[in-house]
């Protein structure tokens, strides 16, 4: 058999063993969140098509948007559109060539996990108490 | 020598062939969604809850119904655009037209039922 170097080899990242940077998992978190924004905006234009249906119609949607279904989805889209509205304006800065070095792109990451957390409590807050 | 300008001679290269187009338009549609995002959240949360006339009356108001006229086709238009990429990276073939057509034809007639629902609220608002 070949005496072949096992030890010290450089390895290509393996992706169940891979830890992902902060700015990969927040691109990530930007796709999903785009995409899972379908649900929300499905929900209100229904909604607005049955306000416009006749009574029972909007009896029914205006059910669903003020249970408990609709506080998840609606709250579950208030905290995607907050995060990508934040990634999007990341991506501006990108464009621009600002935030690439990796400790800026790292900080901007938890930046939006935190804003868009805080922007949904923060819609929260206003739509209960103001 | 060849008498071409280096612009001229990169142009139409690239997978796509069209440039930058589509990235331009995301990032001008994203641009006005930064305005239209909270805009539009405020709209939606003051109508959440209202009778079904206060409702109508409500989104036939002007500032109601551009905030939610604008974001949706903005919105949409800038989804038709953010699809196709994800469709590009994880869909071949077929299964790629079939994606983006059910994309295009999906994106507009989510539009064309929030234009349909606000013009008639404007209508019945303005015929009261």
């Amino acid at each position: 058999m070949a005496d072949v170097n096992r030890g010290n080899r450089p390895l290509s990242p393996h992706m169940q063993v891979y830890r992902l940077p902060m700015a990969a998992v927040t691109s990530i978190m930007t796709r999903i969140t785009g995409h899972a924004l379908v649900a929300g905006i499905l929900l209100l234009v229904w909604w607005l098509v049955a306000a416009v249906s006749g009574p029972r119609a909007f009896a029914a949607a205006d059910w669903v948007v003020r249970s408990w279904i609709g506080f998840i989805v609606l709250t579950g889209s208030a905290w995607a559109l907050w995060f990508h509205t934040l990634a999007g304006i990341r991506h501006l800065f990108y464009d621009a060539g600002q935030l690439l070095r990796i400790e800026e792109a790292e900080r901007a990451s938890w930046a939006i996990i935190i804003g868009s957390v805080v922007l949904t409590l923060l819609s929260l807050i206003l739509f209960f108490f103001a | 020598m060849r008498y071409i300008t280096p612009r001229k001679a990169a142009m139409g290269l690239g997978s796509a062939h069209s440039g930058t187009a589509d990235h331009w338009f995301l990032t001008v549609t994203s641009c006005a969604l930064v305005l239209l995002v909270p805009a539009f959240m405020l709209v939606i949360a003051n109508a959440i809850g209202l009778p079904h006339p206060e409702l109508v009356a409500y989104f036939g108001r002007p500032y109601p119904a551009l905030i939610t006229a604008l974001f949706i086709v903005v919105g949409m238009a800038h989804f038709i655009r953010g699809t196709r990429i994800m469709i590009d990276d994880y869909f071949q073939h077929t299964a790629r037209k079939v994606a983006i057509i059910v994309s295009v034809v999906f994106s507009w007639a989510v539009i064309a039922a929030a234009i349909f629902a606000l013009a008639k609220m404007t209508l019945v608002t303005v015929a009261i």
